[in-house]
């Protein structure tokens, strides 16, 4: 069959097709039905064409329409409205559960750091001196000042908004830029876990030693069981990607690294959602002047254990129902 | 050594869709449009809230990070895989089989951006570009997608009215035959210096009562089956 012929048989199918097509964009549904035979067929015309060597401009044509059929067959499934409430409740600690040992090693690159800094600054006055500037001590010193009457960050009745703004951009980005340098074979994210560490301890040791306990700890606690919570699941997603690349295993480096990644972005959703939440209680309860410290510790308690419970046993719970 | 831009996805029907992925040039552009785009929003926003004191200072910021991470997202999965950088220069991300991206590999791709922007203005990622075959930032190499340039559908019925068909002389190799079969639809693309330039290549071959245009497009059309 030479060409003109075939496109004169298949023209006004090639174009019913378009039509299809245009009606789906346009979130239309008609012939839907037959849709995946007639785009077999079109495939064949394709293939048909090709082997024929038909000219290139029919050819491009064919090329794009069996593209946008293909888009369509086997492309995005919109609207499936369960797979965010699935995610919350199943998902996220399915994910954190099969990762844990990265998760874990977070935790070490973390915490180590923390609390051997804390003791340090904690008995010794002038080591926090190796570790920051003056001025900066000075700066953060000021913040907990239990003379100062608004404690926390600077505070003002209109400047908890800007706080929570100042908390998602800040908090928020360096957990980002944390997981993202994780695909630098780790360095990034064991990087950010440990110098976060060593920043938080250097604070947390310093100000106790100098007996600023009772402004400091009932500001961190409540808003900290989510954002340090999170910034550990940062750091692993980062590791997992990292280590992907470094130890692919039967995997190329790329397939390993994708496959990784499909992970790791399932931990940085959860991550980013607890920064948000940690964000608004450090703006909106953390600093609030008017709650006892009793309040603050009781509910701080209760958060860290929701946090817990929430990312590793209610899976477990789960499982048992 | 693969010169061209044309990468090739086999289908589970067995055929190759064919695609032309995108340079880093049309790409820096699209990100500047997108860039400026932002600036100037978050400019005037700035400008017109500095006024509501330090509650409009917060609303800034957060725009400010919901336009830095998540605008691009946005517009990728529900915009047909274009911001409005990428629009202006027709081009899209898609995953790397050439399904439209989804939300997980969008923002994969926009979260990885802090890595390919390091250590400073997208020299890693750039690196990664040159060298990945494909002109994947380090983003798209792990979210798996690609940015290529979306087609127009530009086919319009073959033309080829005005034509005589002519019977070649010779027997033509199928490539030959198709060089004639493009030459004679693609006409009206080409400018007649060109087509006479061409036409020459096959002047010797070309019977004396034809002029070689006019036996080239004469062809075309008899392969293309008009007799």
């Amino acid at each position: 069959m030479k060409q003109t012929e075939f496109e004169s048989l298949h023209r006004p199918f090639w174009h019913e097709f378009e039509l299809t097509i245009e009606a789906f964009h346009q979130g239309e549904m008609r012939q839907l039905a037959d849709f995946p035979q007639n785009y077999r067929k079109l495939c064949q015309h394709m293939a048909i064409a090709n082997s024929r060597g038909y000219a290139a401009s029919i050819i491009r044509y064919l090329n794009t329409l069996v593209k946008q059929g293909y888009q369509i067959l086997y492309g995005n499934q919109v609207g499936r409205g369960h797979a965010f409430i699935n995610f919350i409740f199943v998902d996220f600690q399915a994910t954190l559960i099969a990762n844990l040992r990265y998760v874990l090693i977070a935790a070490l690159l973390f915490l180590v750091p923390l609390i051997g800094v804390t003791l340090m600054c904690f008995f010794n006055d002038e080591f926090i001196y190796s570790l920051m500037a003056p001025e900066q001590v000075r700066m953060f010193e000021s913040m907990y000042d239990p003379s100062v009457e608004s404690f926390g960050r600077e505070r003002q009745s209109d400047s908890d908004l800007m706080m929570f703004g100042f908390y998602i951009k800040n908090n928020i980005g360096i957990a980002f830029t944390m997981f993202a340098t994780g695909i630098f074979f780790c360095v990034g994210s064991l990087f950010s876990l440990v110098f976060n560490g060593i920043h938080i301890g250097a604070a947390m040791g310093h100000l106790a030693s100098i007996g600023y306990v009772d402004t400091f700890f009932p500001f961190v606690v409540g808003h900290g069981s989510f954002e340090l919570t999170a910034i550990v699941f940062a750091g692993a997603a980062g590791i997992k990607i990292g280590y992907a690349l470094l130890a692919p295993g039967n995997l190329s480096r790329l397939q390993s690294l994708q496959m990784a990644a499909k992970q790791a972005i399932k931990i940085m959703y959860g991550a980013g959602l607890m920064l948000l939440i940690a964000a608004f209680i450090e703006a909106f309860w953390s600093s609030s002047s008017t709650l006892t410290n009793t309040v603050k510790y009781s509910v701080g308690a209760g958060l860290w254990i929701f946090v817990f419970y929430y990312c590793f046993f209610l899976g477990r719970a789960h499982r048992a129902t | 050594m693969k010169l061209d831009t044309t990468v090739f996805i086999e289908t589970p029907e067995g055929i190759d869709l064919k695609a032309e992925v995108v340079g880093i040039v049309p790409r820096a552009l699209a990100y500047a449009v997108d860039f400026l785009l932002r600036f100037v929003i978050l400019g005037i926003l700035s400008f017109s809230l500095a006024l509501a004191g330090r509650g409009g200072v917060g609303i800034v910021l957060i725009v400010f990070f919901v336009l830095e991470w998540f605008y691009p997202v946005y517009f990728e999965v529900y915009k047909d895989g274009q911001t409005i950088g990428k629009r202006l220069f027709s081009i899209k991300v898609v995953h790397d089989d050439l399904t439209p991206i989804r939300f997980s590999a969008s923002l994969t791709r926009n979260l990885l951006r802090a890595a390919d922007f390091m250590p400073f203005f997208y020299v890693f990622g750039m690196i990664a570009a040159v060298f990945s075959g494909k002109f994947q930032r380090l983003g798209d190499l792990a979210a798996g997608t690609v940015v290529i340039y979306k087609e127009q559908q530009n086919y319009q019925v073959s033309d080829i009215d005005g034509i005589k068909a002519i019977a070649p002389v010779e027997n033509m190799s199928p490539n030959l035959q198709s060089a004639f079969v493009d030459f004679c639809l693609g006409r009206n693309d080409i400018s007649s210096a060109r087509q006479q330039e061409l036409a020459g290549i096959i002047e010797k071959k070309v019977p004396t009562k034809y002029q070689p245009i006019e036996y080239a497009l004469g062809v075309g059309k008899w392969y293309l089956g008009e007799r």
